[in-house]
């Protein structure tokens, strides 16, 4: 690039600084060099001009620098040392007059705390917040609850039209996704039994194996898990913005219960999506078992469907089924919670959609292990 | 994309449409180097496509645009661009993004940005310490500051405004107006602007541009504008709404 900025000592007296080229935010870095260069001998003269006649450009970047160079100097010795200024183009005097004036007043600096002290700060704080994150969910809780109440004796105030898209959304629109999870799943448990089972010559066993734990476990399980990755984040990042945007104030002002209208159609239409998926999930997760038995362990479709109806009665599948509500609820009053908590930036709506799926796969996982108490305790 | 003599920019027979719908029908526009140019069109009549298509944001079906090249300020900081809405980063604090289009573009050491960026924070008028606050906690009219500190952050050659008083209160409108004559003036700077603000377009513009039916209209100083047979341009300058503003005292908000 042409017209590189230089400055040139010229020995005095007075010491006069020739500065030459475009001093300009294009030539940003050599303009820096130039002034770490010329830093050094600027205590020294008693005397000091600088000389501009040569400048081609200036713009704020190099009219800053200019300044700077003068309050070095001037930091030395105060007011009076401040070396003047020759040959300015009359153009360009207006902005190096400007610039002169601009950071006069230093910030008020930032109080910096101890490292230590910062990190144990942090984790007070971190521990804190579980208990509101607590309340916050208690509170959606009671909220959701409050309005299925409202709901239920005015059943008229049912948004059937807002629920039913959201099961489209959540349930139909999932369906294939969930189904081709859940038939791997079932291969897979199946191909592992079949392949350690053999070497006992248990290998018939591998269906009790695969009926009992995906209708018991894994397939509610999985679905679940897939339903917070998939449904729950768009929930947060729907109602996020929608927070962001002050979409919920609005309705709010309107009259209207955002919990009401929003956050009870999505919880309704996943309660409702959760058992499905998960019955079809374990479908498809019995006949990916099924077909790996066949293919892999020899067994004959005929032979799996009769050992499976001797191996799992109905227990097992409402023991599976009947966690996929509970689930579904969490998912869903996690999701809006999440939702709520988002504040203006792009930022915070990325944290609260993260924090959301990490919080409702950490809670399903959890309630999961609850009801197995739950479900061994009475005997089912 | 030179264009020659007094021109910044030098738009051409200009076509650019959306589907089925043309919103720029062959329009023309010549803007002068070191002038503010205001331009005022109905709300969806075009007035943003054609500053995003000048921007080079929005494909164009014919015609062509010239815009100044940087000459010997190199090949960065062509041109500053104000979004209405702001559009900082709001992952990033009001200091870096200001700093942001330097830190991309050079190396240069922590301090100097630091201090470009307070230089530019006090240029549009605001104090050192809202430079650590976050585009969440800043006001309309500081969010708007901030984005034309950041625009300027290279000393462009061109600033693109869209609105730039739009949701601003009339004094801090008025304020908005003449930091941003002082620094056409103290900058050298050529404005393009997009802009409803009638105060905006009488006290501050040199030439307005009135867009309607997909062209240029009427273009000219404020006063040969209002005296337009256009219906569309006699129905802004003479409504109810210009009236009210005293548009022959030259002087408004």
């Amino acid at each position: 690039m042409a017209d590189v900025p230089s400055l040139t000592v010229a020995a005095g007296p007075p010491v006069t600084l020739r500065a030459s080229g475009a001093w300009t935010v294009s030539h940003v870095e050599a303009l820096e060099r130039l002034f770490e260069r010329i830093r050094p001998e600027l205590a020294e003269p008693a005397h000091l001009r600088i000389d501009l006649s040569a400048v081609s450009a200036i713009d704020t970047t190099g009219a800053w620098l200019l300044e700077k160079i003068r309050r070095t100097r001037a930091g030395a010795g105060g007011e009076a040392r401040e070396p003047e200024l020759i040959g300015l183009a009359p153009s360009m005097a207006d902005l190096v007059r400007h610039v002169q004036t601009l950071n006069r007043r230093t910030p008020a600096a930032e109080p910096r705390q101890n490292f230590i002290l910062r990190q144990l700060d942090r984790l007070g704080v971190a521990t804190l917040a579980v208990k509101d994150e607590a309340a916050v969910f208690v509170g959606i809780l009671g909220a959701v609850a409050a309005a299925l109440f409202r709901v239920l004796r005015k059943p008229a105030s049912f948004r059937m039209t807002s629920t039913v898209y959201q099961l489209s959304r959540v349930g139909w629109q999932a369906i294939p996704i969930m189904m081709l999870i859940t038939f791997l799943i079932g291969a897979i448990i199946a191909q592992q039994g079949i392949f350690h089972f053999r070497r006992f010559g248990a290998d018939a066993y591998v269906v009790d194996m695969v009926g009992i734990l995906v209708l018991r476990e894994i397939g509610v399980l999985i679905v679940a898990i897939m339903v917070a990755g998939r449904s729950g984040s768009a929930y947060t990042a729907e109602i996020g913005s929608m927070k962001m945007r002050e979409e919920i104030d609005a309705l709010s002002t309107m009259g209207l219960d955002p919990v009401e209208v929003l956050i009870v159609p999505r919880v309704v239409a996943l309660i409702i999506a959760l058992p499905i998926l998960a019955f079809l999930g374990a479908l498809a997760a019995l006949y990916g078992g099924g077909l790996m038995a066949w293919l892999y362990g020899g067994m004959s479709p005929a032979i799996f469907i009769a050992r499976l109806h001797e191996a799992v009665s109905v227990t097992h599948f409402q023991v599976g089924i009947i966690k996929a509500p509970f689930m579904a609820l969490v998912i869903g009053l996690i999701a809006a919670a999440e939702g709520l908590r988002v504040r203006g930036s792009a930022e915070s709506l990325g944290r609260q959609t993260t924090s959301s799926v990490v919080k409702s796969i950490f809670l399903v996982i959890v309630l999961d292990g609850v009801f197995a108490i739950f479900f061994a305790s009475i005997g089912m | 994309m030179a264009a020659t003599d007094d021109c910044a920019i030098r738009v051409r027979d200009l076509v650019v449409g959306f589907g089925r719908r043309t919103v720029l029908d062959r329009l023309s526009l010549d803007v002068r180097r070191g002038e503010i140019i205001g331009l005022v069109g109905a709300s969806g009549g075009g007035k943003s496509v054609l500053m995003r298509a000048i921007i080079g944001l929005l494909p164009i079906r014919g015609g062509s645009i010239e815009v100044e090249a940087a000459g010997e300020h190199g090949d960065i900081g062509r041109w500053g661009i104000l979004f209405q809405q702001g559009a900082l980063f709001s992952s990033l604090n009001a200091r870096q993004n200001i700093q942001f289009p330097l830190r991309e573009s050079a190396r240069v050491s922590q301090d100097l940005m630091d201090e470009i960026a307070a230089a530019k924070l006090e240029m549009v008028g605001l104090a050192p310490e809202d430079g650590g606050k976050f585009p969440s906690e800043l006001s309309g009219g500081m969010t708007k500051r901030v984005a034309l500190a950041r625009a300027l952050a290279l000393d462009p050659a061109i600033l693109f405004l869209d609105e730039p008083t739009s949701g601003l209160d009339p004094i801090a409108a008025g304020e908005f107006d003449s930091l941003i004559r002082i620094l056409q003036r103290t900058l050298g700077l050529t404005v393009f602007m997009v802009t409803h603000d009638l105060g905006s377009l009488t006290a501050i513009c040199d030439r307005v541009a009135a867009l309607a039916d997909g062209r240029i209209v009427a273009l000219g100083t404020m006063d040969e504008v209002r005296t337009s047979d256009h219906p569309w341009v006699r129905a802004y300058f003479h409504g109810k709404r210009a009236r009210m503003l005293r548009p022959d005292s030259g002087e408004s908000t």
